[in-house]
């Protein structure tokens, strides 16, 4: 079966970074993040608050907009590049 | 990079003091988020940054930041700056404190080191109540707004906060509210790199006190509402831009000018009097 491969056009990803144990549920960053790629978990943390859970990385841009949102330091995000080899295959593709 | 796991605020904040005393969905926090990365941005060296608070909610801001800080008495920020400032003119002095302490108890303070356009940055979080005392109303308390000295609602005119600053003589009046992120942060580049006084209102929501009180919500509802009722107008007339509880917050740059800092003024004047006998005074102006 012939496999189409289609890289991504994307050029940079993000990587993201939540500490639980620092999050006190305000939810600003699940409602603020321009691509939904956060929701408010089920789980309470020791201090028991709901703290975000991930539901999808792959739209993550690593703007770090919940960075800047997040008033107890809890979550941030870079950018990474993703290089030329690590191209992503369509989902489609194959 | 392995660095990166770490929150880029930290390397500014006294890690030993964390977590720190701001209730959840406190606007503060955001607030300390934006001055970090404006910090970054700005290219300043941070050990010529000096951060100063009074007393309040954000007047811990001076404690929690790992840069030179004093936390002074409650409304003494803005003369406390303009001593350090004009001792050590190659400083940044920074003010951080509450609406209660800045334009209250130290308003005095305030309205005159505009008017000599003393070179310091103040970073005026309004969110309209004496949070840490329990709840007093504010200088900036809209009107009908309840707050633990006014159960049936305020009846004295607030503040106009751009305003007041604009009309005693700021050269840099900016008002951003918390969900303002990316525009607060450039505000704040700007104001850092400016010479004078600068005045930057944030809007910031209160959940413990002030929402609570006129139920309007937790933080996030307040956040929410700060995005669909806000509209930028830079430029605007600071006349036009006061605030009505549950009315349209009007946000943006209001002013950017240039004259004289203090020192700036002090130098032109003796020089102008006493000519090659006099010898300015360090401004820490590059212009
Ligand atoms: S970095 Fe941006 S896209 Fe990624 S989770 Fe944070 S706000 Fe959303
Ligand atoms: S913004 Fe921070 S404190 Fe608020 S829910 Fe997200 S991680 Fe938790
Ligand atoms: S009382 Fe209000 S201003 Fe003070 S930390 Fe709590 S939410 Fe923030």
């Amino acid at each position: 079966m012939a496999v189409e491969r289609r890289t991504s056009r994307r050029k940079s990803r993000g990587e993201l970074f939540i500490d639980c144990e620092r999050c006190k549920g305000c939810g600003f960053c699940v409602e603020f993040c321009p691509t939904q790629v956060l929701a408010m978990g089920e789980k309470l943390n020791r201090k028991g608050y709901h703290t975000p859970v991930i539901v999808d990385l792959e739209v993550c841009t690593g703007c770090d907009l919940c960075g800047l949102y997040c008033p107890d330091f809890a979550i941030h995000a870079v950018r990474v590049k993703i290089e030329a080899g690590e191209a992503k295959e369509c989902d489609n593709g194959g | 990079m392995k660095n990166q796991h770490i929150n880029p605020v930290e390397p500014y904040l006294r890690m030993d003091r964390m977590p720190h005393i701001w209730c959840p969905g406190c606007g503060i926090g955001i607030v300390v988020n934006c001055f970090v990365r404006a910090l970054n941005q700005s290219g300043i060296d941070p050990d010529l940054v000096s951060i100063i608070s009074g007393i309040g909610c954000t007047g811990r801001i001076a404690g929690y930041l790992k840069l030179d800080s004093f936390h002074t008495t409650h409304g003494r920020p803005i003369p406390f700056a303009t001593g350090l400032k004009v001792a050590r003119p190659e400083l940044k002095v920074l003010v951080f404190s509450g609406e209660g302490d800045l334009v209250s108890i130290g308003g005095n303070h305030l309205i005159h080191a505009a008017r000599r356009n003393s070179d310091i940055k103040v970073f005026c979080v309004n969110n309209f109540t004496y949070a840490m005392t329990g709840g007093q109303v504010g200088p900036t308390a809209p009107i009908h707004s309840i707050a633990t000295t006014t159960p049936y609602g305020s009846y004295d005119r607030p503040f106009n906060l751009p305003f007041l600053a604009d009309s005693t003589g700021a050269v840099y009046v900016a008002r951003w509210t918390t969900y303002h992120v990316r525009q607060l942060t450039r505000s704040m580049v700007e104001a850092i790199n400016k010479p004078g006084f600068c005045f930057v209102e944030i809007i910031a929501p209160c959940p413990t006190i002030y929402q609570r009180r006129n139920r309007l919500g937790d933080g996030l509802e307040a956040m929410r509402y700060y995005k669909r009722y806000s509209r930028v107008i830079n430029g605007a007339n600071t006349r036009m831009v006061g605030l009505e509880l549950k009315g349209p917050i009007i946000v943006g740059k209001f002013i950017d000018r240039d004259r004289s800092t203090l020192l700036e003024a002090m130098n032109e004047e003796f020089s102008s009097k006493l000519g090659a006998r006099y010898q300015p005074y360090p401004t820490g102006v590059v212009r």
